[in-house]
């Protein structure tokens, strides 16, 4: 698509900006010129990278590394307290309460029902949407990567929703699925009865659902895609000439060869999926009732919008969410190395 | 080395007689049932994903009872209103069918019941007394862009847009200088305990703010930065998204220079900002351009960290809005529609650069 001669309006304008902000930059840089010389006559060339990382670790010290000391302090103690010391420890306390179940299948039967009823959506949810995902974006993913016209507008069709926030596109859908909205519109025109999308739990899901997929598969569509374009062109060929039949090709050569890039989509959509709060706080907002109350909700709500916030029982939830999550990447990192080999 | 170069040009000739193979099979080969399956999924694609930010925009310039309707109409209509000599206010114009069954747009005064009283707006003395079932509204498609222009008086949505704006700005150029610092570093210099840092760089990777927000609050409380907007900015501050990004990106650059730089008795700083940073330009403006789309849209961590009205970004405002203003969807269509505005820029313009770097690093 490059055009080397020929730079558009859009390209001047940029460059210009660029040239423009290229300058104004500079300024606050110059300034450091000074004091960054003499530090580093301070302490010699050799010890300079440190004081390039400490900005960054700094940051990363007082808002990662300290919260995740504090997170496993918060859940071995107990009481309304925000500051450490003043809170009374419990040991596994938290983490007992958290999984007191009768049985761990039925919500109903746990002292802390809302997070198990959040760890059982969740579960839903993630296995739903986690499946669409991959048959959709990979569908989509073909079909881009067939001889087709237009194939950057189709791409970028599909990739805009990415871009939107989850406020803005949990709003478009409540504004469609609400009881006079589009859908019912739709749905009685073609002579059916109006359906409360948000009153009904299994309805309720399935939107949540929906929207999460519609939002978020252009991303992993762009991913298969580039998996899809490195296939070497000559197998394509090749089984062109022995006349191959399509369904053929795809299983023998191009789901083999995708596969990499598959675990990656299913990895990737799994961590994010079991994350979800955003969208689904906005649309439904866990309802009706907790029907798609997930467990990253569970842990706003307990340490912030309910009445008793209780951030030792928060804190326990989230170091169990940690956990899956690191399981996760363990597992991602363990089959992109399997790969490699 | 024979055998090699043999491979590149039959590699190179095979790549031709696709070229050739492509221009003749392009437009006389028959359609594959695949083919036309294909453009039926595109077609309900566009329809799928445009079709909702479609509908929203169009919505937002409907006035508060057309969008009461139902079955609503796709295009935003409006009544049309006739200002009648000696009537203090405009009337509703409506299109009526007289007991005669002549057709005239006549105003309607007031309504009793199930008749209405009306007059004819060219000959106002001219009264009729007409079921209310004879007349219908005259409309004509009508943007109502007072959905927009009043909800920016009446309440804080400027504020939020423009600490939206603040946070967005100020977080990606701070993003962008100390993201830049620690790759510079962990890409140029061999140190002790760089293994340890990239570690850790990794290690953060794999912490999201969900699973450490009640200790970040408490940090962010010790600070003293409950409500302000660094307590929104400062967190998210050092991406190892970025770190990677742009290290992954300077150790393709020519050490050749760096050394030319320490020759003219450059100092490090200086190698970093007048000779690395600009050629890291490109990964930076990916960087930049992810740093924008992230804050814009953030949503949970300022959700729980910012409380007071004052302080709300954009998201958090509209998501109060929706709880607080159910009935008035018209202000709060145009809201979603001005905070989506931003996003579709970056999209139209720089579609290509984004895509490219999702497809170059796996992330978003």
């Amino acid at each position: 698509m490059p055009s080397g001669e020929r730079i558009g309006l859009r390209g001047r304008v940029g460059a210009a900006l660029g040239a423009v902000a290229g300058a104004l930059a500079a300024l606050p840089m110059r300034l450091l010129d000074g004091p960054m010389q003499a530090c580093q006559r301070l302490i010699g060339a050799g010890r300079m990278p440190y004081v390039f990382l400490v900005p960054n670790f700094v940051v990363f010290g007082l808002f990662v590394f300290l919260p995740i000391a504090i997170n496993i302090v918060f859940s071995v103690t107990g009481g309304p307290a925000l500051f450490p010391s003043e809170r009374p420890y419990v040991g596994a306390g938290q983490y007992a309460y958290l999984f007191d179940c009768g049985s761990y299948l039925d919500p109903n039967s746990c002292r802390e029902d809302h997070f198990w009823r959040g760890v059982a959506n969740t579960a839903k949810f993630v296995l739903f949407q986690v499946s669409a995902m991959v048959l959709f974006s990979l569908v989509t993913a073909l079909v881009l990567n067939m001889k087709i016209r237009g194939r950057g507008f189709f791409r970028a069709v599909y990739f805009f929703p990415v871009l939107l926030s989850p406020v803005v596109v949990a709003l478009i859908w409540k504004w469609i699925l609400q009881r006079d909205g589009l859908l019912n519109a739709a749905i009685t025109t073609l002579g059916g009865q109006k359906v409360l999308f948000f009153i009904d739990p299994s309805w309720a899901m399935f939107w949540a659902v929906f929207v999460s997929v519609w939002a978020h598969m252009g991303f992993y569509t762009l991913i298969l895609l580039a998996g899809l374009q490195a296939i070497p062109a000559d197998l394509y060929e090749a089984a062109e000439m022995d006349a191959t039949p399509r369904w053929r090709v795809f299983r023998r050569i191009t789901l083999p060869l995708l596969w990499p890039n598959m675990i990656v989509v299913i990895v990737l959509a799994l961590i994010k999926g079991v994350q979800t709060f955003d969208e689904v706080f906005v649309l439904t907002g866990g309802g009706p009732g907790t029907a798609t109350l997930m467990v990253v909700q569970y842990i706003y709500e307990t340490a912030f919008a309910n009445q008793v916030q209780n951030f030792g029982l928060a804190a326990a939830a989230s170091v169990v969410l940690g956990l899956v999550l690191f399981l996760l990447t363990l597992a991602q990192l363990a089959l992109a190395r399997r790969k490699e080999s | 080395m024979a055998s090699l170069s043999l491979g590149r040009l039959s590699l190179a000739r095979l790549s031709l007689a696709r070229l050739a193979g492509q221009r003749r099979g392009g437009r006389g080969a028959p359609l594959h049932w695949t083919d036309i399956a294909a453009y039926a999924y595109l077609a309900l694609g566009v329809l799928l994903m445009f079709g909702p930010v479609a509908w929203l925009v169009l919505s937002s310039f409907k006035t508060q009872s057309a969008l009461l309707e139902f079955p609503p109409s796709f295009l935003p209509f409006a009544q049309q209103e006739v200002s009648v000599p000696g009537q203090p206010q405009p009337l509703p114009l409506f299109r009526v069918t007289l007991p005669d069954g002549s057709v005239r747009e006549l105003a309607q005064v007031r309504r009793i019941g199930i008749m209405a009283q009306m007059v004819d707006p060219k000959d106002p003395a001219l009264e009729f007394s007409i079921p209310i079932d004879k007349r219908e509204p005259v409309r004509k498609v009508a943007f109502a862009v007072e959905n927009y222009t009043e909800p920016l008086a009446q309440f804080a949505f400027l504020r939020f847009l423009g600490n939206s704006v603040f946070v967005t700005v100020v977080a990606t150029l701070i993003t962008l200088l100390i993201n830049s610092m620690a790759a510079y570093a962990l890409a140029i210099y061999e140190f002790k305990g760089k293994g340890a840092a990239m570690l850790a760089v990794i290690g953060t990777l794999m912490i999201p703010i969900t699973i450490i927000l009640v200790p970040v609050y408490l940090v962010v409380t010790e600070l003293g930065l409950v409500n302000s907007l660094w307590a929104v900015i400062l967190p998210g501050a050092a991406t190892p998204t970025g770190v990677f990004l742009l290290r992954q990106y300077m150790l393709t650059l020519p050490r050749d220079l760096i050394e030319a730089g320490r020759m003219d008795k450059a100092s490090e700083w200086q190698i970093y900002w007048r000779i690395v940073m600009p050629l890291t330009l490109p990964a930076l403006s990916v960087l930049a351009i992810f740093s924008v789309m992230w804050r814009w849209n953030e949503f949970l961590w300022p959700l729980a960290v910012l409380t007071k009205t004052e302080v709300y970004t954009l998201q958090i405002g509209l998501n109060a809005f929706q709880g607080e203003l159910q009935t008035q969807w018209h202000y709060l269509l145009a809201m979603t529609v001005v905070t989506l505005i931003p996003v579709t820029l970056v999209f139209v313009f720089l579609q290509r650069l984004i895509t490219t770097g999702i497809g170059s690093t796996g992330m978003k």
